[in-house]
C-alpha cells in the first residue's frame, strides 16, 4: 500500500544500492536536512495564515482576502515584505547575543523535531527516552528569550524576556508532570512505544478521570510555555509593545516568529502523540470491523488532523480569555496546577497498579 | 537515524536561518544613520541604564523551580519502572511527594510565592 515510511524504506534502499555507504548516509542526512527545512517553512506559512483566518472569523470579519484565492497567499507575501526589511541591530545592544539569539531559538524548535512520528514508521530518532528528551530540548527556549531580552538594551524587551522567563520555567514543572502520568500507565518513555500502546485505544479514553485531568493540565501548560494568549505577558501589545523581540526587524524578527509558530506545532503534536495517539488512528478495544475501516485513513491523516486540532483549540483559547496578570498567572501555576498535578500522578500510579485502565 | 539527527537537524536549523537572512542581505537597500540605531521606546528618549538591578520577584521563582526541577528528573525512572515494582514504588513516591510538598508549604509560608 502507498505510504510513508514504503517511500522512505525505498529511498534507503536505492541509496545503499546504488552508493558506498559513506555517500549513502551523507546524502540521507541532506535529505532529512531539507525535508526538514522545508518541513519549517512550510509550516510557519499555513500555521501563521490559519492563525489570522481563525481570529477573524472568531470575531466575524473575513481576514486577509486579497492575495491569492480567499487570501492563501498572504504569508507569502508578508515574507517578502520581511525580505526586504533591514534587520537592525542597536547601538547599545550586546551585539553577539542579539545576533545569536534567533539561531537558538530555531534550533530549540528544530531540535524538538527529532522523536515527533509523523506517520508510522515516520521518525526521526526513535530513541529511547523520547519523552526526557522533549521536555529538556524544550527548555531550551527560554534561553533564546532571555537572550534576545538582555541584549536589547530595551526596558520593554527585558521585562518582556524576564516575565517570559518566569512563566515558562514554571510552567514546565506541570508539563512535564502530566507526560509522566502516560509514562507511568505505559512503563516506556520512547515516543514509538507509547504510541503502539495505544493500539486499543487512545490513552485519553483509556485512563479514566486523571489522564484526562492531566490533559487539561498540558494543554493549559504548554500554552503558557508557547506565550500564546491567555499567558502572553511577555509579549502583551498593550504594555510592551512586542516584549522580548521589540528591537528585532527584518529576517531576524521574521525566525523568532517562525520559531514561536513551530513551537505551537509541536507542542500539540507532543499532546496529540501521548495523549491522543499520534499517529494511531481511532480504535476501539476488540471491534475488529471498526478498527479495519479506521486503518484505512493514512496515519499521516491522523497524526496531523488531531495535531490541527489541538492548534485550533489553543488559538481559540487566545478569543476566549483575558489576559492574566503575572501574579495570578504565577499563582495559577504554584498554587494550583503543580499541587493537582502532584495529587494527579498518585491517582494515575494507583490506577496503574491496580490496572484499572482498559 | 541515530544520535546523528541532532546534528543534523542543528545543521539544518543554522543553514536556515543563515539562507533567511543573507537572502534578505542580497535584497535590501541599507541606509544607516544615528536614529535607528536607539532604542525603540515608543518616541519618546529612553531615561536611564536598562541594565539596573530587577525585581527579585523573579529569582525566588527560579530558585524554586530548581528545586522542583531536579525532582522532575528523579520522577523519571520512577515512572518507567512502577508498574514492575507495584505496591513499594507508590508508598515511596507518597513519601517523597510529602516532603516536597512541606517545601512548597515552607516556601509559601515565607512568602516566596507572592508577588509583590
Amino acid at each position: 500500500m502507498w505510504s510513508l515510511s514504503g517511500i522512505t524504506s525505498e529511498i534507503n534502499h536505492w541509496l545503499y544500492e546504488s552508493f558506498s555507504p559513506f555517500w549513502a548516509v551523507t546524502i540521507e542526512m541532506a535529505l532529512v536536512c531539507v525535508l526538514v527545512i522545508t518541513l519549517f517553512a512550510v509550516l510557519g506559512l499555513i500555521l501563521v495564515l490559519m492563525e489570522r483566518k481563525v481570529s477573524a472569523y472568531m470575531q466575524i470579519r473575513l481576514g486577509p482576502n486579497r492575495v491569492g484565492p480567499k487570501g492563501m497567499f498572504q504569508t507569502v507575501a508578508d515574507t517578502v515584505k520581511l525580505l526586504v526589511k533591514e534587520g537592525l541591530t542597536p547601538a547599545g545592544a550586546d551585539k553577539v547575543m542579539f545576533n545569536l539569539a534567533p539561531f537558538i531559538a530555531m534550533i530549540s524548535a528544530m531540535l524538538l523535531m527529532a522523536p515527533i512520528a509523523f506517520a508510522r514508521n515516520f521518525q526521526i530518532w526513535d530513541l529511547n527516552i523520547g519523552v526526557l528528551y522533549l521536555s529538556a530540548v524544550s527548555s531550551l527556549s527560554v534561553i533564546a528569550i532571555l537572550m534576545a531580552g538582555w541584549s536589547s538594551n530595551n526596558k520593554y524587551s527585558l521585562l518582556g524576556a524576564m516575565r517570559s522567563g518566569a512563566q515558562i520555567v514554571s510552567y514546565e514543572l506541570s508539563a512535564g508532570l502530566s507526560l509522566l502520568s502516560i509514562v507511568v500507565l505505559t512503563g516506556s518513555l520512547s515516543v514509538s512505544e507509547i504510541i503502539q500502546s495505544q493500539a486499543d485505544g487512545w490513552w485519553i479514553f483509556k485512563g479514566h478521570l486523571p489522564v484526562i485531568l492531566s490533559f487539561i493540565i498540558f494543554i493549559i501548560a504548554v500554552t503558557a510555555e508557547t506565550n500564546r494568549a491567555p499567558f502572553d505577558m511577555a509579549e502583551a501589545e498593550s504594555e510592551l509593545t512586542a516584549g522580548f523581540h521589540t528591537e528585532y526587524s527584518g529576517m531576524k524578527f521574521a525566525l523568532f516568529f517562525l520559531a514561536e509558530y513551530v513551537n505551537v506545532f509541536i507542542v500539540c503534536a507532543i499532546a496529540a502523540t501521548i495523549f491522543l495517539g499520534g499517529w494511531m488512528p481511532l480504535h476501539i478495544g476488540n471491534w475488529e470491523g471498526f478498527n479495519k475501516i479506521m486503518d484505512y485513513v493514512p496515519s499521516s491523516m491522523w497524526f496531523f488532523g488531531k495535531t490541527f486540532f489541538l492548534i485550533f483549540v489553543i488559538m481559540w483559547f487566545r478569543w476566549t480569555f483575558p489576559r492574566l496578570r503575572i501574579d495570578q498567572l504565577l499563582n495559577l501555576e504554584w498554587k494550583y496546577l503543580l499541587p493537582i498535578s502532584m495529587v494527579n500522578i498518585l491517582l494515575v500510579t494507583l490506577i496503574a497498579i491496580m490496572k484499572w485502565h482498559f | 537515524m541515530g544520535p546523528a539527527s541532532m546534528i543534523v537537524l542543528i545543521i539544518a536549523a543554522v543553514v536556515f536561518s543563515l539562507i533567511a537572512i543573507f537572502a534578505s542581505k542580497f535584497v535590501l537597500k541599507a541606509t544607516r544613520n544615528k536614529q535607528k540605531g536607539e532604542p525603540y521606546e515608543c518616541g519618546v528618549p529612553t531615561q536611564g541604564k536598562t541594565w539596573v538591578r530587577f525585581n527579585v520577584g523573579y529569582y525566588l521563582f527560579a530558585l524554586i523551580f530548581l528545586i522542583f526541577d531536579v525532582e522532575l528528573i528523579f520522577l523519571y525512572p520512577w515512572a518507567v519502572a512502577v508498574k514492575q515494582v507495584g505496591w513499594i514504588a507508590l508508598v515511596e513516591i507518597i513519601i517523597f511527594f510529602f516532603i516536597l510538598f512541606i517545601g512548597l508549604l515552607y516556601a509559601h509560608k515565607k512568602g516566596a510565592l507572592k508577588w509583590t
